[in-house]
């Protein structure tokens, strides 16, 4: 078994106002104005510039920002931010209360460098309120050194290629960022600490629920590997999967490097052999030549079957190097003759490089600024193969494996952020902080055993599936929380799978089914059908009156044809005759409608009957 | 690390190796042990600053218009030498040789008249040294004053003076003062006679303007695009491309002149309902010439007129403009006005009130014999007779 480490990186939107305005914090459709921007990377005194900004600023590009109807000029970067939220300061101490922390004395914001654009300053506001957590799980204890309070960034909208464009909705909404200690050694526990976390944060009751509200970061690293930050892993359970392709990708990468090893691999220099390609039946290739492209080449020597046989797949990694500036694809000696090249073409490239056996090559077509910049990225990457696995950031596919997004940004470039306040967490603030503290999970599951009658795996499951909440405020107002518990751990999800839309039953919609199911305006057995109906779009009110209404006229004829089939009776008992007719209805009806509908419709009904006579 | 300016004096502020500056409390600390301590830091060392270029000179006046980050200690070095300058802002030594010069280090809320004449003087050294035009970074609180000022004192310019401001922060990646810098240059290169002000058109990073100097204002607490000219439109709108002019415009002269004394025994007073006599009687008193921005079309309370008309007859100017900014004033429509006339009150048209304060300390220091008849004059753009529909 490979030694593997991870560590969990958690960001979580708060319920709260923005940061430093009083901006709502949602997403927003409603675009008021636009404005472009150029950000421009601060020189430090040595000259040095952050590698992960140099990257950025090489694309030399503008910023479009859109500005909507809950954004102000603090997210335009035309004010000075307002002084810190305190509420969401409170949430976030409530947090680190949570996770065993301990608070800084007195939280002074820093600016963090970030100019991909994503903030119109050009840096984060982030400050580090708290330090030294720990969390616990059935595989042991996780150190949680870090937690930190920040600025939510604005939300890609368009990459135009030249200008790409922003909306500030998001920008400046509360996040709360709790770090892990690089503790984690299993993708299920990994699981369990991300699910662990995130029960917390919503047992505050006061973070943002819904898509993107949450995002979830894993670093990974192999014994002999590199530190790899999987950016965006948020499916919970695509956590176990992302880790084990992650450690399965560095092995097969440290294997390639032995091999390379072995055989004194190296990395050739590019030329333009755009010649040998003149009459290529490659579509790719002859596209881009029309475009005024050129055709780069380059020798790996001794990188014969590593770009892509059985589990090596290195020349994936090339591609998507080349693939971060621009291009589609890269072409490579394993693969080839492919794709419309020829054999006699290959025989030719392999000719000019000056190939053995053993080694193989990469061929890209591009426009010749891109081309060249694309191949130095990807040779470079090649270089670094014989060295071993790269620290990258990466992004992860619905299948657990992942993609180059960027190098690994260097160490934080940091300064104070003079325009805030410092603020100081006095002893009241974090006496009122511990007062109010919500229950742990197993707290929470004897809560809900105990006080709802439910049992144990349901609480536990409801748990693990964030619902808690949802039940815990829908089974405390409503004489049903068996029906409730069976709803959201059965129900629902038959529905999904049954292809409905159960986004449609939101917890207003159950609120509402269920208040109305207590009214007695149905039985419980209905709860099904109104929701199903709910999923396939009509609302509650509809849902609900066609369940009525169908049982309504039924159970209307029914009792007409009960009263005129025992006319002479009835007419002989006159008001007398209510509870046989009762009698009559109910063995029918039980169950289906309440009792009380029922008797007062028999009774509505027989008073009609006698009067027409 | 130093303390953050509003900290609380019980804490002490450390840097993480992360990165972060945390609080922590005095009395919590239970012991400390120097590791090391690290070496002062020198600026940047060699630096191409254009030698052979145009060259133009830059006058700092406290604003900082460039600066550098020491992200170890979290410091902000502002970019004052012309190395420093080129340093921060390598673009600019791409378009001129860059000549450095610091003038004052004031917050320019802090700027006093008497360094007016002074900087005019440098001014004009400046230009006799062989500069071809000379940029002023400045603070942008009181920018529009001392273009104003610069403006009256320098009677022939043989090229641009610039005066130009950062209204985010230069140690920020998004502020103005790069865009702002490299377009003051570009109009410091060109043929204007003027003193101007160049600052950001629109909240985008695209165009700036060329407000001429007595009639820039600031018309926004924090906006990139908070300078307005009023009661005149723009002379010029840059972008990097090039300058655009839009009208009529002073070319530069053969030779500088200096015409810089100053009286500062003045004051600007905005009138509000309410105002007392003893508040305007005090003011006169100790004055020998008052600028009133009065309401609408030039009017004050109809109590305060015996107090102008025996503040005049005493001797002291009384000047008015109007608080609206835009627009003219015009003594003759109203009674208020005709008696404020009759009283002794010259109105001084569409010229702003700060900029009126500024002519007047000017016009009393330099033209004492004949302060009424100059102020009504147009020396710098500072009046016009005519405002279009379409400004």
């Amino acid at each position: 078994m490979v030694r593997a480490r991870a560590g969990l990186e958690i960001h979580q939107q708060l319920d709260t106002h923005k940061l430093f305005c009083p901006c709502e914090s949602r997403l927003s459709d409603e675009v008021v104005a636009e404005f472009t921007r150029v950000l421009r990377p601060t020189q430090s005194e040595m000259g040095e510039v952050d590698k992960a900004a140099l990257e950025e600023s090489v694309k030399k590009r503008r910023f479009l920002y859109q500005a909507t109807d809950n954004s102000c000029l603090v997210e335009a970067d035309e004010e000075p931010p307002h002084e810190l939220n305190r509420d969401a300061l409170m949430i976030a101490l409530k947090v680190a209360a949570l996770l065993n922390a301990r608070p800084v004395d007195e939280v002074q914001f820093m600016r963090k460098i970030v100019i991909d654009g994503s903030n119109t300053t050009g840096f984060q506001r982030t400050a580090l309120i708290a330090v030294n957590g720990c969390i616990e799980t059935s595989f042991g204890k996780v150190d949680i050194p870090t937690i930190c309070l920040e600025e939510e960034a604005a939300r890609k909208v368009e990459d135009r290629g030249d200008v790409v464009v922003y909306r500030l909705d998001r920008l400046g909404i509360p996040l709360v960022e709790i770090a892990t200690s690089p503790d984690i050694h299993s993708g299920e526990e990994l699981r369990e600490v991300a699910e662990r976390i995130g029960y917390l944060l919503r047992a505050t009751k006061r973070v943002r629920r819904g898509q993107g509200t949450i995002r979830q970061d894993v670093n990974i690293s192999i014994e002999g590997g590199a530190r790899v930050e999987i950016k965006g892993a948020s499916k919970l359970p695509l956590l176990p999967r992302i880790f084990q392709e992650e450690v399965n990708r560095q092995v097969a990468l440290l294997e390639i490097r032995d091999l390379l090893r072995e055989r004194n691999a190296t990395v050739g220099e590019a030329m333009d052999v755009t010649d040998i390609f003149q009459n290529t039946a490659s579509r790719v290739i002859k596209t881009a030549l029309k475009s005024g492209g050129v055709v780069l080449a380059a020798p790996l020597r001794g990188f014969r079957g590593v770009l892509k046989s059985g589990k090596y797949r290195l020349g994936r990694e090339l591609a998507e190097r080349a693939k971060a500036v621009g291009l589609k694809g890269i072409f490579h000696g394993d693969e080839m003759p492919a794709y419309g090249v020829s054999e006699e073409e290959v025989e030719h490239l392999r000719e000019k490089l000056g190939l053995g056996p053993d080694d193989s090559f990469v061929l890209l077509a591009a426009p010749p600024e891109r081309a060249w910049t694309a191949m130095e990225r990807v040779l470079e990457r090649a270089r670094v193969a014989v060295e071993g696995v790269p620290e990258e950031t990466r992004g992860p596919r619905e299948d657990g494996t992942t993609f180059y997004m960027r190098p690994l940004p260097g160490g934080a470039r940091m300064y104070p952020e003079t325009d805030v306040p410092p603020v100081k967490i006095t002893r009241e603030m974090w006496e009122e902080v511990l007062r109010d503290l919500p229950p742990l999970p197993e707290e929470m599951a004897a809560h809900l055993v105990e006080r709802y009658g439910i049992s144990e795996q349901q609480a536990w499951q409801l748990i693990r599936d964030g619902t808690e909440d949802v039940f815990e405020d829908i089974a405390s107002r409503t004489a049903y929380p068996g029906v409730v518990a069976r709803v959201l751990l059965n129900l629902l999800p038959e529905m999904e799978r049954d292809g409905l839309d159960v986004g449609r039953v939101t917890p207003e919609v159950l609120m509402e089914v269920f208040s109305r199911l207590d009214k007695g305006e149905f039985a419980k057995e209905g709860v099904e059908e109104i929701l199903r109906a709910v999923a396939s779009g009509k609302s509650p009110e509809e849902a609900i009156s066609a369940l009525r209404g169908g049982g309504e006229e039924e159970l209307r004829d029914f009792i007409r044809r009960a009263l005129e089939e025992r006319r002479d009776f009835v007419v002989e008992r006159g008001e007398r005759a209510f509870s046989a007719i009762m009698g009559v209805v109910m063995k029918e009806f039980r169950g289906r409608v309440d009792g009380k509908v029922i008797s007062e419709m028999v009774r509505d009904e027989l008073r009609k009957f006698l009067e027409e006579g | 690390m130093p303390r953050p300016h509003l900290s609380d004096p019980g804490i002490v502020t450390i840097k993480l190796r992360s990165g972060y500056n945390v609080g922590i409390a005095l009395d919590d600390i239970e012991e400390m042990e120097v590791l090391e301590r690290p070496e002062e830091r020198r600026g940047p060392g060699r630096v191409d600053t254009g030698t052979g270029k145009t060259p133009i000179s830059f006058l700092s006046t406290g604003g900082t218009i460039a600066s550098y980050v020491d992200y170890t200690t979290g410091a902000v070095h502002p970019a004052l030498t012309a190395e420093e300058l080129a340093f921060a802002v390598p673009e600019v030594s791409d378009e001129c040789e860059v000549r450095a010069r610091v003038f004052s280090s004031v917050l320019s809320e802090d700027m006093e008249p008497r360094m007016w004449p002074r900087l005019a003087e440098c001014v004009a050294e400046e230009f006799k040294g062989g500069s071809v035009g000379v940029v002023i970074p400045h603070g942008t609180d009181t920018m529009g004053y001392t273009s104003a000022a610069l403006s009256f004192m320098l009677r022939r310019l043989p090229g641009p003076v610039v005066l130009v401001g950062a209204q985010r922060s230069s140690d920020r990646p998004s502020s103005d003062a790069y865009m702002n810098l490299r377009h003051a240059v570009k109009v410091a290169k060109s043929d204007l006679g003027e003193v101007v002000v160049v600052m950001h058109a629109t909240v985008s990073d695209t165009v700036s303007h060329v407000h001429r100097g007595t009639r820039v204002r600031k018309m926004h607490t924090s906006r990139r695009d908070a300078f307005r000219s009023i009661n005149a439109t723009p002379l010029g709108e840059v972008s990097d491309e090039g300058v655009r002019w839009f009208g009529e415009r002073k070319k530069r002269d053969v030779e500088v002149e200096v015409v810089n004394g100053i009286n500062d025994r003045a004051a600007l007073l905005h009138f509000y309902p309410g105002m007392p006599e003893w508040l305007l009687e005090d003011v006169v008193n100790r004055c020998d010439g008052v600028v009133l921005a009065g309401t609408g079309l030039g009017h004050i309370s109809s109590r305060l007129i015996p107090v102008v008309k025996r503040a005049v007859r005493d001797g002291t100017h009384i000047f008015i403009t109007s608080q609206c900014l835009y627009g003219t004033t015009n003594l003759n429509v109203y009674s208020t006005g005709r008696r404020l006339l009759e009283a002794g009150a010259v109105p001084l048209g569409d010229m702003l009130p700060e900029t009126a304060y500024v002519k007047l300390m000017w016009a009393m220091g330099s033209h004492p014999e004949r302060v009424v008849e100059v102020m009504r004059s147009n020396i710098a753009g500072e009046i016009s007779e005519r405002r279009l529909i379409t400004w």
